[in-house]
This record gives C-alpha cells, structure tokens and sequence, in this order.
C-alpha cells in the first residue's frame, strides 16, 4: 500500500534526541508501518461504541522535534508539576514533560546512587531497558508513539532496590492543533519496589495525544502506579497502560480520568509468571459531551496468578462512557484467581454508558468472575439520607462521592486521591445542583 | 399551637390499591403509642407514609407535626421539622460515612456541626455500638442489631421531637432490643419524645412502655386501649379484629419496596422472644 499523507505521519528524525541505533531501528520500523496502517474502524470489537470515526488525523500537526519547547508552556507545565509535587511532598524524582519534550528531569541523588536511572530513554545505555519489553504496538496510534515521541523517558530501578518516596512525571500539552506522542518506559528489576504519578495535562486546547506507558514488574518487585488524566476537554487522547508482571511480582495501577473531549485507555496486563498478581483500578467522571472509553485485558499466561480489576465510572451531563474488558486465562494458567467489576453511575438522564465484560478461560482450573452494572443513584439509599433531614441534592452528592470511595481510598498516593477528589466533587455539585454551581469546571 | 403529631383522616394507596382507609391519630409529646397489627395491616405504609417516601399517594387527610402540614413537604423537610423515620430495614450505603450523613442533614438545618462528633460518640457509648463501627459507610456489613442500634443513634443525634419506629423490633437480638427501647423510652422522658412504635409483637414494649396502644388491622385503626391492650393481643391475637374473612390483606408494596423477595406474609425475623 501507497503511504498516506496524513499530516500526523510526519516522521521525526529517528535519531532525534540522541537516539542510540536500536532505537533508532525500532522508529524507523514503527514508522514504516505506521505509514501503511488502517486508522482503527469501530468495525473492531476493540474500537466498538468509540467516536474513533469521528477523529481527522489530518487536524493535528506534530510538534517541531527540533524546536525547544515553548516558554510559557513550560512555565504551565511547571505550574501543573509544582502543585502536584506540593501536594505529594517528599519525592524521589520529577520529570516534567512538554509537548513531547523533556523540560525538568530531577532525581534524588541517594536514589541514583542506588543506581536508580530517570530520564531520556536515549540515554540509557542497558539492553534490558528497551521499548517493547512489555508489549509489541497494538495499534496505529501506538506506532505513532514509538516512531515519533521524541524524548521517550526512562525509569529503571535495578534488582533489590525500594525507592520509598513517589516518582513524578507530568506530562502537559499547551501547543494548539499539536500531536504529540508520550512514551514512558518503567523496568523494575527483581525485588525493587517503586510508586509511579504519572499526570497528564493540558492547556484548553484542541490536540491529539498517544500516551504509552511499558511496565515491566520483575520477579517478586512491588509497583504502584497512578495515572491521573485531566486534559483539556477538547484534547483526544487514546492512551495505552501495558504492564508485564514476572514470578510473584505484583503491580497496582489506579488511572484516575477526567478529561478529554474523547480519552480513551487501553489497559494490558499480563501476569506472564507464576505468582504474579495486579490491581487494577480506574475511576473516571465524564460529564457535558465527554466520551470517556476503557478496553482493559487481564492475561493470565501462568499457574497461580491473580489480577483484580475494579473500573467505576459515573457520568453527568451527556457524556458517554465505554467499557470492555476481557479477562484471558491461558491453557497453562492453572489455579487463576480473576476477577473484573465495572460499575457505572448515571448522574442525568442524557448521560449513556456501554459496559461488556468478557471472559476467554482455557484451563478449568480457576476462579474468574466479572460483573457490571449501569444504574442511576439508588432511590432507597437516596431515601434514607433524605429521612434523615439531608436534601436530595445534597443526598445526590454524597451517594456519588461514595461511588468513587473504594477507588479513591486505595490510591496509592494519598495526596494524589485527595487533589482528584477535590475536582470530582467540584464536577458533582456541577451535576447536581446545576443552578448553583459557580466556578466547577 | 398543640406540641403533637396529630394523623386526620389519613387515606393512602399504593398503585391503584388503597391500603390506609382513613387513619386518625394523636400522639402528644413525651408521649409512646404503639400501633399493633397483623402483617398487611398496613403498618409499614402507614410509616412509609408520614415519611415521605416516594411510590405511595396520599389522597386525603393530614398529618400535622405542631401546626406543620407535613404532607406537601419533601422527605428531607419532615425530617428538618422534626419528624425521624426508623427504618424496619435500614440501608446499607456504601461510600458514605455517619458523620457524612448526620452533618449534611446538620448543615440543612443550620445546626452547628462542631459538636457531631461528640454527639456521635455520646450516642454510641449510650447505645452500645462499637466505634470502630463507625468509621465504616453507613450500615455497611454490619448485623441486624448493630443496625438498629444505629437507627436509634442516629434518632439520639439528630433529637427529633417525634419519631415513627417501624418495627424496630425486627431483626435484633435481645440485648441490642433493650438497648434500643430503653435509649427512645429515655427520649421520651428526657426531651419529650413522641413516638410512634409500629410493631408486630409485644416485646419492644416491654421496655418502651406505651401510653396508648392502637390496633391497625385491614388499613384502619380498630381499636384503642392502654397497654393492657397489647397484653391481650399477645394472648389472643389479632384474630378478633380481622372479621369474617379469614386472610388478611397483604401490604405487598410496602415490603416490596425494601425487601423484594420477601413473603409479605411472613416475619422475615423469628420472634426469639416467642
């Protein structure tokens, strides 16, 4: 096929960024292929129920990879980094991501001495730390973020190491009409332990972004990782979180979503050795004509893994929402614990949701169940709060706080839960008390 | 004005099936009616009624609280006026905490909500209930017992000045049933209390004693008495009020409304006491 001329399929130059020649080889590789790829159709089930037909690639113009970012950009973005670190406190590392360039990158010197590694991917001179260690591109949109993220950025903790204090990245978008493509690469060797904040902002601006984040959780090593999404509502995102974990390991995500007018997360996990287990866990609050959509796959490739998935959405407004979720149990996956619950609150009556669990099990050995549910605030509990003296809107709020309780209370980062609940409870006055909501967003 | 709950003439139907046929009651201040009747009598609808809750019409009567209408007020507006509704089974709400709950309905009442906390522990010392219970969202996993001593220290908090038990005799064990009585029998004497104890059976008042006692039977009060009143109907049952037919009416939506899957003919909880 004739390479298209999509203006999003701007190859940078591959060795952009010091990129040493295995990196280089991937770009030029993914670059070959993007170039060829069918944009996704809502024709794959993976795609279904998604606005991925309403996307114009041609609308979105790469960033300039040569060009520094720009300063008042910057100057957002460190705004965004400042207050989350504030919020956190004591950190082991920040790097600060803007528009596709690396603008802060700071690590604890007792933690790099520990040989704990943060920042440009180019930069690491390991072949165990390589783009593709976790998953091959799925999609168009994960070749886009191999063959053009310009600073794709690195976090190795070597065998045995515990970093204690949380790793910081934010990524902003300020540029206007931009592409930009993120790619973050962590390798926790055996027995480390580390606690991952990603945050992705934006200025109010109209963008498309691919944030692609590797995880690769070795041997009986301990990762925490939370994602906070809060774009601007007209940025489209279609994000992919793939994790890796090896024998006895285990890895907690939490993806906290907010923005976006479409942001879309494709979650993988694969419990790739015995013992292995993950948490995965989502909240996600839409609300006016948001489409917030999650595909998450549990694979479960070994004896005795676990994975425990609990996705809550509530939506307000007309936003829309999709889950589909599979959970695959391999032949050789015996004695399989996995389970998958997606549970979605309507906020208004405009707002539609489409949940579709899905179970694949090839070994009779195991235990899997999933569940899902979509429904309003419940009329008996609403009841209760009001006879007790409570108003309904207030009784409406504090149901739908509740709702995102068992997600929020289990953030591995307090500090992180606590900014993300402050805006969930701006967006629910919003919801509930329409007329007297002054200043939500 | 009159300090009491007064019901007049109280005609309610749920659907298209009139279940109260004309309900009229006083109760003072400070004073314990019990309104005793078999099941479908139309107990739980009466409850359901004066609180406000939504699926049943009221197409005439009134329901004064003091010189308060209360029918056209919302649920949450009876409950500011003065009026707590126990719940013969109270829900379960995840996510939200006591203190939550209690402080919203504070804060629509423009109560001061700095001294909840020490109200909610006063409260829960006085009842028995745990505190380490709670701290977890309201009613969540906990026994039947330590719901309905949460009923009660949820009535102890928000002080009321009438309060309608529905069968708070339900589902509790013994102690946490005396607990429970003598905790609203204090209420009564202490704040001037009104309560109305809608009950199936004699044992909540034992311990809650009864300045009246009315007999609900096929959706209208049959008969008044004094407390020697339940004595008969322990003995003798509610046989005599029913007439001729032998069935009572069910009150199926009223049960349905909170437990589905429940024989409306059937106590879900054994009488221990029995």
């Amino acid at each position: 096929m004739e390479p298209r001329a999509l203006s999003v399929l701007t190859p940078i130059d591959p060795a952009a960024g010091g990129a040493p020649d295995w990196l280089v080889a991937r770009r030029r590789a993914a670059a070959d292929q993007a170039a060829t790829a069918e944009p996704p159709s809502t024709d794959e089930e993976v795609w279904r129920y998604s606005r991925i037909g309403e996307l114009d690639l041609d609308a979105f113009t790469p960033v300039d990879s040569d060009a520094a970012p720009d300063e008042a950009a910057t100057v957002a973005g460190r705004t965004v980094l400042d207050r989350v670190r504030a919020a956190v406190g004591t950190v082991a590392g920040v790097v600060l991501v803007v528009d596709g360039r690396v603008a802060t990158c700071e690590l604890d010197p007792a933690v790099a001495a520990q040989g704990v590694v943060l920042g440009p991917l180019a930069a690491v001179d390991d072949d165990a730390v390589r783009l593709g260690l976790v998953a091959e591109p799925s999609d168009l949109f994960d070749l886009l973020s191999e063959a053009q993220t310009i600073e794709p950025v690195a976090l190795v903790v070597p065998r045995g190491v515990a970093v204690e204090a949380p790793v910081v990245v934010v990524d902003h978008i300020a540029a206007d009409g931009a592409a930009v493509f993120g790619r973050l690469l962590v390798v926790a060797g055996a027995a480390s332990q580390v606690t991952i904040v990603e945050w992705q902002s934006s200025a109010d601006v109209a963008a498309l972004c691919t944030p692609v984040a590797e995880v690769a959780v070795g041997a009986g090593a301990n990762v925490r990782h939370v994602v906070v999404q809060e774009r601007g509502e007209r940025v489209w995102q279609l994000g992919h979180l793939a994790s890796r974990v090896e024998r006895d390991g285990s890895y907690h995500s939490v993806q906290l979503a907010l923005g976006g007018s479409y942001a879309r997360s494709r979650a993988d996990c694969r419990l790739a050795e015995r013992g292995a287990s993950a948490r995965l866990d989502a909240a996600s609050l839409g609300h006016r004509d948001q489409m917030l959509d999650f595909r998450t796959f549990q694979r479960h490739e070994a004896p005795d893994t676990t994975s425990n998935l609990l996705f809550t959405g509530a939506l307000a407004g007309a936003a829309r929402s999709v889950y589909t979720g599979l959970i695959r149990v391999e032949a050789a996956a015996r004695g399989t614990n996995a389970f998958q619950t997606n549970r979605n609150l309507k906020l208004s009556d405009d707002a539609w949701a489409e949940s579709v669990p899905n179970l694949e099990i090839e070994n009779n050995d195991v235990r899997c169940s999933h569940a899902s549910t979509v429904a309003p605030v419940d009329p008996d509990q609403r009841f209760y709060l009001e006879s007790r003296g409570v108003p309904p809107a207030e009784a409406e709020r504090l149901l739908a706080m509740g709702f995102f309780g068992e997600v929020l209370d289990a953030v591995p980062v307090p500090a992180v839960a606590a900014l993300v609940r402050e805006e969930i409870a701006a967006r629910i006055v919003a919801a509930v008390r329409p007329d007297t909501a002054g200043g939500a967003s | 004005m009159a300090d009491e709950l007064r019901i007049e003439g109280l005609v309610a139907r749920v659907g298209d099936r009139e279940i109260l046929h004309g309900i009229d009651l006083v109760v003072p201040a400070g004073e314990v009616h019990a309104v005793m009747g078999p099941n479908g009598s139309g107990k739980s609808t009466l409850s359901h009624v004066l609180a406000g809750r939504p699926g049943y019409t009221v197409t005439s009567g009134r329901v004064l609280l003091g010189d308060v209408d209360l029918l056209p007020l919302e649920p949450w507006q009876r409950a500011q006026v003065g009026l707590f509704l126990a719940l013969q089974y109270p829900v379960e709400v995840p996510g939200v905490s006591l203190g939550d709950m209690l402080g919203a309905a504070f804060d629509a009442g423009g109560r001061d909500r700095s001294e909840l906390a020490s109200r909610i522990a006063g409260e829960a010392e006085r009842i028995g209930l745990a505190t380490a219970l709670l701290d977890r969202p309201v009613n969540v996993d906990l026994s039947g017992g330590e719901k309905k001593r949460n009923e009660t220290l949820q009535l102890g908090v928000l002080a009321p000045r009438f309060a309608v038990l529905d069968e708070l005799d339900s589902g509790l064990d013994v102690d946490a049933l005396r607990a429970c009585a003598r905790r609203v029998e204090a209420a009564t004497t202490e704040d001037g209390l009104g309560v109305l104890a809608i009950t199936h059976y004699r044992r909540l008042l034992t311990e809650l004693k009864p300045d009246v006692v009315h007999v609900l039977a096929r959706g209208r009060i049959v008969a008044s008495g004094g407390p020697e009143l339940a004595d008969e109907l322990e003995a003798t049952g509610y046989a005599s009020y029913l007439g001729d037919a032998a069935e009572p009416e069910p009150d199926p939506a009223a049960e349905a409304a909170i437990a589905p899957a429940l024989d409306p003919f059937a106590d879900p909880f054994a009488d221990p006491l029995a």
